[in-house]
């Protein structure tokens, strides 16, 4: 049974294994009836409209409203494509995977309505190499919807087409932008693009491209079935439905849980999650995946888990990922561990995203091992502004949102970590240590 | 000419970068797509590749995939594979190289014929992903054929089961530092890996 705190939507009957299979989704969930309903007898138009009343916002981390981007599509004989953002890699974000081990389906006939509203005739779900157990998945069921006529051509009998390729990637954080993905997609290295042009209007092999999230589109079934107004009797005004909420890090039971949005923080972390480890505090959390701002435990426990209280508190609700830090994780550490995985990540074509998180590491690592001043964190705050907003796409701003709110936030534990480490260490020594040498914990 | 090739031929004035300019000699031929008849590659390897151009509308999206099944056959990106679907697919080596370099799961190096990633991001790290490493890197030393590729790895998308690791493209987690010698015995013997680790067999969290 679900824990009471629990809204299962999306999730409902995930956890049966039958429902990964094209009979069992039919007969658990009345899978296919919207699709089917959707193609014979509902309009282009009205599925837009019931998209952008619900108020759906995206699942992927911008949380722009699903249904406006849809409706930015123009119209014509031109060819469309959609394509489900499945190349979830931001760190404590995993509720795609689950979504897509549990209930393949659902996203496949997400698709399939999607496709009608954007008119596109041609559809790929992007997911992340590593994921290959779920794309073997979703390859069978990709496999299985074809062969009940939901996909291919002359689609139940309505003269519409949709062909579906399940696209794996090859291990590259930055595929996870829009704009990124569609040069993958397209064969080469996934660098982003300057937009506008903007993918709706000129996107994958410059055609108009809807891109969703893969848990924006396993929404669009329900929605589009039960109504808009049925979607907004969840959560709040401004962030509507029910969102799986990846919590991880420093709690007794980290996992996906699926709640309404707007409920309290506390109720996710200490309710479902289980609150802290044995005789641990928790000190910070990421609300919303690594490149959301950090938010101390006082300031947003009992915020409402909403993407409006989130960047009314300074941070975001992101992709939906709490990752939480106890009174054991060294703030400075985790900085440098965050922007590690952005300097790594960094496709390298704007300087300041490649040369920002290059220094950014390479100062964070002086602070842990005390060769640094108190005046290399007024630089790395300075390196941070100096990052956000000037590059193509937010790989930077990722880790400039987060970094900048540490050295903040935590100040005097970066001072004490610098402190504690120039005591420590001959200053000779430190010069050739590599950084291997240091360790998860000071 | 071009202006490239002399100093400041188009403009006098403009700075011309030595380095580049001197002492290079152009190639009149570039290197060129292969023919299929230069490159011996093997019928199935062609047939995956012509099947992976068909899906997309376009063929170069098959470069990812292509390089994904040159993988699988040679267990690394070799550069005779690279030019066995350069040339099937109809484009340079170059473009296929620079693709597989971008990508962390492609190798362009040799690998072990088992692969294991072990994840040390911020969720695996707070819970021991490091000292997983470790103990994989430990129990994987001494191994004189190179069967395993043990590699630290970015946020693999499982911070639920912290600290975990992914061997041969499977989820395992959450381990214990001494299972990383369980796993790699397994894999030693050809038995299944750590049976009750396994992703696949995990509940939803919410039911436990």
């Amino acid at each position: 049974m679900p824990h009471e705190l629990e809204t299962r939507v999306l999730l409902d009957h995930a956890e049966d294994p039958r429902l990964r299979t094209l009979d069992g989704y039919k007969d658990l969930v009345g899978g296919y009836a919207t699709q089917e309903r959707a193609y014979k007898e509902i309009e282009q138009d009205e599925v837009l409209k019931e998209l952008e009343d619900s108020g759906l916002r995206g699942r992927g981390g911008a949380g722009f409203s699903m249904g406006k981007k849809a409706s930015f599509l123009p119209r014509g004989e031109m060819a469309k494509y959609l394509c489900c953002n499945a190349d979830e890699s931001e760190p404590g974000a995993f509720k795609d995977r689950e979504l897509m081990q549990r209930n393949p389906h659902q996203l496949i006939e997400g698709i399939a309505i999607a496709a009608l509203a954007a008119d596109a005739g041609h559809a790929f779900i992007f997911i992340r190499g590593e994921y290959d157990e779920q794309a073997d998945i979703l390859d069978a069921a990709v496999a299985e919807a074809y062969e009940a006529g939901y996909l291919g051509e002359n689609i139940l009998g309505t003269h519409r087409d949709l062909e579906l390729v399940v696209h794996r990637g090859a291990g590259a954080y930055i595929c996870g932008e829009e704009t990124a993905l569609l040069d993958a997609l397209e064969g080469k290295r996934g660098n982003p693009r300057l937009k506008p042009p903007f993918p709706a209007v000129q996107g994958l092999y410059g055609g108009p491209t809807l891109i969703n999230n893969v848990e924006t589109l396993s929404n669009v079934p329900r929605i589009v079935a039960k109504g808009a107004q049925w979607f907004r009797g969840f959560g709040t005004d401004q962030s509507p439905g029910t969102k799986v909420v990846s919590v991880s890090g420093g709690v007794r039971r980290p996992g996906n849980y699926e709640v309404e949005l707007g409920i309290p923080t506390r109720d996710l972390i200490y309710g479902l999650a289980g609150g802290p480890l044995p005789g641990r505090e928790i000190k910070a959390f990421y609300p919303g995946g690594s490149s959301s701002p950090v938010l101390t435990a006082e300031e947003g426990m009992d915020l409402p888990y909403s993407f409006e209280a989130m960047a009314e508190a300074g941070s975001m609700l992101g992709s939906g990922s709490i990752i939480v830090a106890d009174d054991t994780v060294s703030i400075p550490l985790m900085a440098l561990r965050t922007a590690r995985f952005y300097h790594h990540e960094s496709c390298g074509k704007c300087a300041p995203c490649r040369e920002g998180t290059n220094w950014t590491v390479k100062m964070l690592e002086r602070v842990v091992r005390g060769e640094a001043t108190p005046m290399d964190l007024d630089i790395i705050s300075s390196v941070q502004d100096n990052i956000m907003g000037h590059c193509l796409c937010v790989l930077g701003d990722s880790m400039a949102m987060p970094v900048a709110a540490m050295v903040r936030k935590f100040r005097p534990e970066f001072e004490q970590v610098m402190a504690a480490a120039a005591g420590m260490v001959e200053p000779h020594l430190v010069v050739d240590a590599p950084p291997e040498t240091l360790g998860a914990s000071v | 000419m071009s202006p490239v090739d002399g100093p400041g031929v188009s403009s006098p004035n403009l700075p011309v970068d030595r380095a580049v300019t001197e002492g290079r000699v152009l190639s009149a031929d570039p290197e060129q797509i292969p023919q299929l008849s230069e490159v011996d590659c093997p019928a199935e390897l062609q047939a995956r590749v012509e099947e992976l151009m068909g899906r997309y509308p376009d063929r170069h999206s098959a470069s990812i995939p292509a390089l994904w099944a040159v993988q699988e056959r040679y267990g690394w990106c070799t550069p005779e594979g690279i030019r066995q679907a350069a040339a099937v697919m109809r484009v340079t080596p170059a473009y296929l190289e620079s693709v597989a370099s971008f990508y962390d799961l492609l190798h362009t190096k040799p690998v072990g014929s088992h692969r294991i990633e072990v994840c040390t991001n911020i969720s695996c790290w707070m819970r021991g992903g490091d000292e997983l490493l470790e103990a994989f890197k430990a129990a994987a030393d001494g191994d004189d054929d190179d069967e395993f590729f043990v590699t630290g790895f970015e946020c693999l998308g499982a911070c639920d089961i912290a600290p975990m690791a992914s061997i041969d493209q499977r989820y395992y987690g959450p381990l214990e530092a001494a299972e990383a010698g369980v796993a790699i015995g397994q894999l030693r013997a050809g038995a299944e890996v750590l049976p009750d680790k396994a992703l696949a067999k995990r509940g939803l969290a919410g039911d436990s």
